[in-house]
């Protein structure tokens, strides 16, 4: 990590003249513009206030159409939607094996954002927090990964141990004119 | 015939001729009669029983103009992995749609034959550009948000770049290159330097990413290295000359050279600068076990495909062709390009059409003469930091991966392509 931080102060450096430069164009944003950022962070921060279940998640579930698509208790087979129980239980093989967006999720907030910004399919961004954690907490359930009777909330959402915790990899930093794939990543350097 | 066309000499009767009588076609008019006299006398047909049907123009040609209509080229929902979903689909969502390349001249396509695609199938958001902002946030001195018209305040730059869905991938099903290839285009985008308006918000030293979402339904958002936006990320409003379309992120989107195509954020509404990895929404679909496959499901290959002659297309004739193609990569600019008609015994140098830019498609062409009997047609591309195009064996052992018939490339397929041109002078898949 100490490498990626040294890039940005790199590229400032290559700038030069015009790193200084301001013209003063746009306006400061105000706090209802400041309101619109619903980008949330894997620490939780930025996360709205509320709480929800799985019980309140499971009515929620058909009242939303969420099962036209996922099919009956989250097991998919509706439509070409994915089920979002994984086929195989908690004690059955790693969690790429398992799969599903609730198992394979590295926190517990990345399916809180999927779920805030990108359903119910058609009606996309009409769920109010407190539907989303009810949701969240819902799916989380139905895989084992929370307790059924466990409240989700602003505070405790990005604390949730997820099964694939660290076994995940992102890409290597990125730096203008490196390969796409390092060397050191090649078994047999052409 | 077109509705529209009619002959040189119904247009012009009903007056038009008359109104045309001035002083200054009269010369012209002579000079046609003598040819016409000398043609009728060498009894070859006369230039006025030769003469095509013209074209009326109506108020639609004067303000924006239209194609042939034998021209007939057109974009094709796209199939992937042998899975077509179509577009538009039963409630009019676009998904993806596949470029005619097989039918490209130069190394842009027109606006309207630009591939396009939707991350999860989407309906196009028909935006007002006088009420669309883009606001910046987070880890800055000053959140600002800037119009339509503040950010065309801003100096601007004009760039080639390519864009392409990770998702383009060929196999040996593939009937033609706009089902091998169809998902990427390139075009010359104008925009502002996200450098500059991250400079124009003060940056923090601690911001390592950056967050870019879209105005569509879904509010689709990726994260991206700062070091990625200081180097040379794009806010774009134009594209080949004119405003962006829809089907591409009007009034703006963010242009992340060589960068797989979900990063390139359309209706663009919002960035924030932050100082970790984000985990949203689209971040999803980039999760890897393994450092490799993150690499390359991240960034675009060298790459290069042969668009003449292609999977359905027919050499009429034995004799000379130009075997014509498209080459890229995602981190550089192409260097060269080489073409081989022998299923890669033999390579020769193809010539670049023009100048070759970073992150760009360059058109190539080398002459070839066909003279009958089958021939494998292939081409690789090297870009200027000297990474070659594999073939498909070639990257396996690389990666240190078994070669099976079922084993196919992580990340965006960049592996060499083959055409097959068969004794009859028809083309088909050579991977086949």
């Amino acid at each position: 990590m100490a490498s990626l931080k040294l890039v940005p102060v790199f590229v400032v450096l290559l700038a030069g003249s015009a790193f200084a430069q301001s013209y003063g164009i746009g306006h400061a944003a105000s706090q209802a513009e400041l309101a619109q950022d619903i980008t949330i962070s894997p620490t939780g921060a930025n996360l709205p206030v509320g709480h929800g279940n799985a019980a309140e998640g499971k009515v929620l579930y058909v009242e939303k159409g969420c099962e036209g698509c996922h099919g009956e208790n989250a097991a998919g087979g509706a439509t070409a939607a994915p089920g979002l129980v994984a086929k195989k239980g908690p004690t059955e093989g790693d969690a790429w094996a398992r799969g599903g967006i609730a198992v394979r999720s590295p926190v517990a907030t990345i399916l809180w954002d999927f779920i805030h910004r990108g359903m119910p399919l058609g009606n996309e961004g009409t769920l109010a927090p407190n539907e989303v954690y009810a949701l969240t907490a819902y799916l989380l359930a139905a895989n084992k990964i929370i307790p059924e009777n466990q409240t989700l909330d602003q505070n405790n959402l990005a604390k949730v141990k997820m099964p694939i915790g660290d076994d995940w990899k992102r890409a290597p930093d990125w730096k203008p004119n490196s390969p796409r794939i390092p060397a050191s990543l090649l078994k047999m350097p052409k | 015939m077109d509705p529209k066309s009619k002959s040189r000499r119904e247009l012009l009767k009903g007056g038009a001729a008359a109104v045309g009588a001035v002083a200054a076609g009269a010369v012209g008019t002579a000079a046609l009669a003598q040819t016409k006299v000398a043609v009728a006398g060498s009894g070859l047909p006369t230039y006025a029983e030769n003469e095509a049907p013209m074209i009326a123009t109506d108020d639609d040609l004067v303000a924006y103009g239209t194609r042939s209509h034998y021209v007939t080229s057109k974009r094709v929902p796209a199939i992937m992995n042998g899975y077509s979903r179509s577009s538009p689909d039963e409630f009019g969502l676009t998904f993806h749609i596949a470029t005619p390349l097989q039918d490209s001249y130069g190394s842009i396509q027109a606006s309207s034959l630009h591939y396009t695609a939707t991350t999860k199938g989407a309906f196009i958001p028909d935006i007002d550009p006088a009420k669309h902002t883009l606001m910046i946030n987070g880890l800055v001195d000053k959140p600002r948000v800037f119009t339509m018209a503040d950010l065309k305040r801003f100096p601007s730059v004009s760039r080639f770049h390519f864009i392409e869905c990770n998702s383009n991938s060929h196999s040996a099903t593939d009937k033609n290159v706009q089902s091998s290839h169809g998902l990427t285009s390139n075009a010359e985008w104008t925009g502002v330097l996200l450098s500059t308006l991250f400079k124009e918000v003060g940056v923090k030293k601690e911001a390592n990413w950056f967050v870019a979402e879209g105005a569509e339904e879904i509010k689709g958002a990726s994260t991206m290295p700062m070091s990625k936006a200081m180097a040379d990320v794009m806010v774009a409003y134009g594209m080949n000359g004119e405003p962006l379309r829809p089907q591409q992120g009007f009034p703006v989107r963010l242009i992340v050279p060589g960068f797989e195509g979900i990063f390139n954020t359309k209706w663009l509404r919002h960035i924030k600068a932050v100082d970790q990895y984000q985990l949203n929404m689209d971040d999803y679909g980039h999760l890897n076990r393994s450092t490799l496959g993150a690499a390359m499901i991240y960034q675009i290959g060298p790459k290069s495909i042969i668009t003449f002659p292609s999977g359905g297309q027919k050499l009429p004739d034995k004799g000379w062709y130009e075997i014509t193609g498209l080459a890229w990569s995602g981190q550089a600019a192409v260097k060269k390009v080489e073409v081989s008609t022998d299923n890669g015994k033999t390579w020769k140098l193809a010539e670049l059409k023009g100048t070759a830019h970073p992150m760009a498609h360059v058109r190539f062409g080398t002459m070839f003469n066909w003279q009958g009997g089958e021939h494998l047609i292939l081409s690789r591309t090297t870009d200027a930091i000297g990474q070659v195009q594999p073939g498909r064996d070639e990257l396996a052992k690389a990666l240190g991966v078994p070669v099976t018939p079922a084993w196919r490339p992580p990340g965006n397929n960049n592996t060499i392509m083959k055409w097959k041109i068969n004794a009859d002078g028809s083309v088909t898949n050579g991977l086949a």
